[in-house]
């Protein structure tokens, strides 16, 4: 149960979302949070965002693949899909072999590929880079996540409204004074006397330090997620938790191309439990999940191929089941890879890339410009759309929010929602 | 400021150097009663610890089998398998040293320094790699920073993590060159993209040698390697990577983001050092000392700079308060101790990223939680809870505080306690999940 479980990025050079985190520590108590009115059932109409973080930096070049383009053979040759292989989207791009669910969803017209998106003056470390994605923050890293400034913006803040599947929280999650909940695959069962004993260590005490208030919180919130999401085993729904060290997928072995800036993770197994509690009707409105092991230094073609079919098979699987729930997918990652093709079959680190979203409600194709490989910058791609726009767009559309109060002023918006 | 007493500080100091009890000898709090000064000098000397559990004999790995070739499956079954196994019996040597040394600071240090230089055996596979690492942390991380950094460059573990392999001539692999510079030595903001590509190519023509059964050597292949000068940091030379090394480790930058990262899991993660610390402890000199000046910096004194263990330390101090030692539990049970550290998310040998561990408020969720509660109750049936047993009722709940290193149990906690006194394991199970136990003071 580690590799998916790992927040990658919050690290001594990201976001520090340990002081946002302990600033929100006494905000709430597990009283408040029960009497609160986050504990009746979600609106129908209320439409949810399932936010993928594809980490170590996807090459979005053979993801939305320029495939008639003889540049972009040019720079990759051993890297480049031909023309014959790629799903056709139009306007001479693909999709990677690997995505056929996503072609079909495009054919539908519930597949949005936005182009050309990241922030002004890309940076080219993961984890600088992710901190910027994470906290919506172009200048540099702030100590909030943009969707922990939105809990912020909520009245009752319920850290349910929230959830990340996985161990430790990306800082995506953390705001000023709410922290999103962290919900774990498989796991033990509490017992009611265990449930009450986290119930009565989180009681609030005077004079502690925000870190141990934190820290106490966590076993009420603990017992409040038992509460809502069920206390039963998941083994058999998810896989039974593995062995640490256990290899899987059957990927042992073929996954040395990208594994220094996160490694790969059970993303079908994440959005399992996200369509269980969506079908339930908890009233959470925006999950966290990710897949990790896309640094493709080297062997890039084979490991990229497993990913995004990984991705593939996960997300199509998971709308098929969430059919009707007004759902909205959104699939980035902290930039897109170097256009020219280093020497072991792999890129460095690059700019820009797209952002797949897909669902019913959203309004399929083009959205922004295909960067030119005719005007590559140090090989590098330009930027075509601000990533503050798609976020925008998000939060107006999908979450009923203000974007300019939690993206600085920022509102612009675009068609694909 | 508020200022910690003297024995609050060597409390502190400590759980800090080691891994919350002084080990299955006595707890932190009989040592605490040794005085400041002697405390320090004790933790700080580096003679070796002969005592502890000596490394794993890991042999090669066998061929991998191709991929996709059917007549191969057994080959890369039994591949799988001895990867796999070399990694459990790695993790679970650190682990039992970890839990039985005398000399904590040693395996803390080292820890410190693989998150540091955080390279994963999900990548490597090869355990022999990984240990070979292992030891190098641990034998050069208390000298000269400089000396250590020449020798991780060329750490075959690391250069396979970082795909220095595929760093030649005529395609750089910027990885190595990149995290060296961001993460390893100067800290973002302190180098341009340009000086990360001319470092790139000064690299070109190290690879790794893994043929044969021997040990994995670094190797230059002057075919590859990029002729000519390059211009990293405004210095335009024909740098080799020991040169390169030397150049970048003598930048102001490096002893300030090697001590900033050390504070960052010494002192607080939250608040960082002033600068007038910062100046102070940059120009300490070698590793060591460079330690002292934190540990005796006036904010290490402070109560407001509280830690959260990290799942490692969290987990290993519990198993020595309780007498644990990983490397005699029977398979099974090891198997859940390695889910645990799964589960809280922090394996050592398998960081999640070459930025190494989260920190702080980050370990602290709900599902960690959980896992910590299922931790608990496990370890205080494999543990040995004599003390607790032999001590009446409403006496366990101090013993249990000496135990686990913990100053005193808040009103709250302590009631909670009190109400489940009279079933030892369950009492105990209690304490090692309480947040005065898991954030440290």
């Amino acid at each position: 149960m580690d590799t998916w479980t790992r927040r990658k990025f919050l690290t001594t050079s990201g976001v520090t979302a340990g002081a946002a985190l302990a600033a929100g520590a006494t905000a709430y108590t597990v009283d408040r949070l029960l009497a609160s009115g986050a504990a009746e059932p979600r609106a129908r109409d209320a439409k949810i965002l399932v936010l993928v973080t594809l980490y170590g930096g996807n090459d979005g070049l053979n993801t939305v693949v320029p495939a008639s383009d003889p540049a972009y053979h040019d720079l990759r040759p051993d890297l480049a899909y031909g023309e014959d292989e790629v799903l056709p989207l139009g306007e001479g791009l693909g999709l990677n072999p690997g995505m056929k669910g996503f072609k079909g969803l495009w054919d539908e017209g519930q597949l949005a590929v936005v182009r050309g998106v990241s922030y002004p003056r890309p940076d080219h470390s993961h984890f600088r880079s992710m901190s910027i994605w994470q906290t919506a923050s172009p200048s540099g890293p702030v100590p909030t996540g943009w969707l922990g400034r939105w809990l912020d913006t909520a009245e009752d803040h319920d850290p349910l409204r929230a959830v990340s599947v996985g161990a430790t929280l990306p800082p995506l999650l953390a705001g000023e004074r709410t922290a999103g909940a962290a919900v774990q695959l498989g796991g033990a069962r509490l017992t009611a006397p265990w449930q009450r004993v986290c119930g009565e260590l989180a009681r609030a005490q005077d004079g502690v330090h925000p870190l141990q208030a934190r820290a106490a919180a966590s076993l009420g919130d603990l017992r409040t997620v038992v509460d809502r999401f069920g206390n039963e085993e998941r083994e058999e729904a998810t896989g039974a938790p593995q062995d640490p060290d256990e290899p899987r997928d059957g990927a042992e072995g073929e996954d040395d191309g990208g594994g220094s800036a996160g490694s790969q993770g059970q993303l079908a197994a994440q959005l399992a439990v996200v369509s269980e509690a969506i079908r339930a009707g908890v009233p959470t409105r925006a999950y966290s999940v990710s897949l990790g092991g896309f640094d493709t230094h080297a062997a890039e073609k084979t490991t990229q191929t497993r990913l995004l079919g990984q991705l593939d098979e996960a997300v199509t699987g998971f709308l098929r089941q969430v059919r009707g729930e007004n759902v909205v997918v959104a699939v980035y990652s902290e930039f897109g890879r170097r256009a020219r093709a280093n020497a072991n079959q792999g890129t460095d680190h690059g700019t820009s890339g797209p952002v797949l979203v897909l669902g019913e409600p959203v309004r399929g194709g083009f959205h922004g410009d295909q960067p030119g490989l005719d005007h590559l910058r140090d090989d590098d791609l330009a930027t075509t759309t601000d990533f503050r726009d798609v976020y925008a767009t998000l939060l107006e559309r999908v979450l009923d929010a203000d974007p300019g109060r939690i993206l600085d002023g920022h509102d612009r918006t675009l068609a694909f929602l | 400021m508020a200022t910690l007493d003297e024995r609050a500080r060597v409390h502190r100091l400590l759980q800090r150097t080691g891994f919350g009890s002084t080990g299955p000898t006595g707890s932190a709090d009989d040592a605490a009663g040794e005085g400041w000064d002697r405390a320090l000098d004790r933790v700080l000397d580096t003679d070796d610890d002969p005592g502890a559990p000596p490394p794993p004999d890991l042999g090669p790995l066998p061929e991998r089998g191709k991929a996709g070739d059917e007549a191969a499956d057994g080959a890369r079954q039994a591949y799988r398998r001895a990867v796999r196994e070399q990694r459990e019996e790695l993790t679970v040597w650190w682990l039992d040293r970890m839990a039985a040394t005398e000399r904590p600071w040693i395996e803390k240090r080292t820890l410190l320094w693989h998150d540091h230089w955080a390279t994963s055996v999900q990548k490597v596979k090869s355990g022999r790699a990984m240990l070979a690492q292992n030891q190098t942390l641990r034998s050069l991380g208390a000298g000269e920073f400089r000396t250590l950094a020449r020798a991780m460059v060329q750490d075959p573990a690391l250069m396979l993590w970082l795909d220095a392999s595929g760093n030649t001539a005529e395609a750089p692999n910027e990885n190595l060159a990149r995290e060296l510079m961001e993460l390893f030595v100067l800290g973002v903001g302190h180098y341009e993209e340009d000086d990360v590509r001319q470092a790139a190519a000064a690299l070109t023509g190290w690879s790794v040698d893994r043929r044969g059964d021997g040990e994995w050597k670094a190797r230059f292949r002057p075919q590859r390697h990029a002729d000519g000068a390059q211009t990293v940091l405004g210095t335009r030379t024909d740098f080799t990577a020991t040169s390169l090394v030397d150049h970048l480790v003598a930048q102001p930058a490096c002893p300030r983001h090697v001590a900033s990262r050390l504070w960052a899991r010494l002192v607080s993660a939250e608040n960082g050092p002033s600068d007038a610390s910062l100046d102070r402890i940059a120009a300490a000199g070698d590793l060591t000392a460079v330690v002292r000046a934190i540990l005796t910096d006036p904010a290490f004194a402070d109560p407001a700079n509280v830690l959260v263990k990290q799942p490692v330390e969290y987990v290993v101090g519990t198993l020595r308060a309780l007498g644990i030692r990983p490397a005699r539990l029977e398979g099974k049970a090891r198997g859940q101790l390695l889910r645990t550290l799964g589960g809280l998310g922090q394996t050592p040998f398998a960081p999640p990223s070459v930025g190494g561990w989260p920190h702080g408020a980050a370990w602290l969720t709900t599902a960690a939680a959980r896992v910590r509660i299922g931790f608990a109750q496990q370890a205080v049936r494999q543990g040995n809870l004599d003390a607790v047993r032999s001590a009446p009722a409403k006496e366990r709940p101090g013993e249990l505080a000496r135990l686990l290193g913990v100053p005193a149990w808040s009103e709250r906690t302590g009631a909670v306690l009190a109400d489940a006194a009279g079933e030892p394991e369950r009492v105990a199970a209690i304490a090692v999940t309480a947040p005065e136990y898991l954030v440290q003071p």
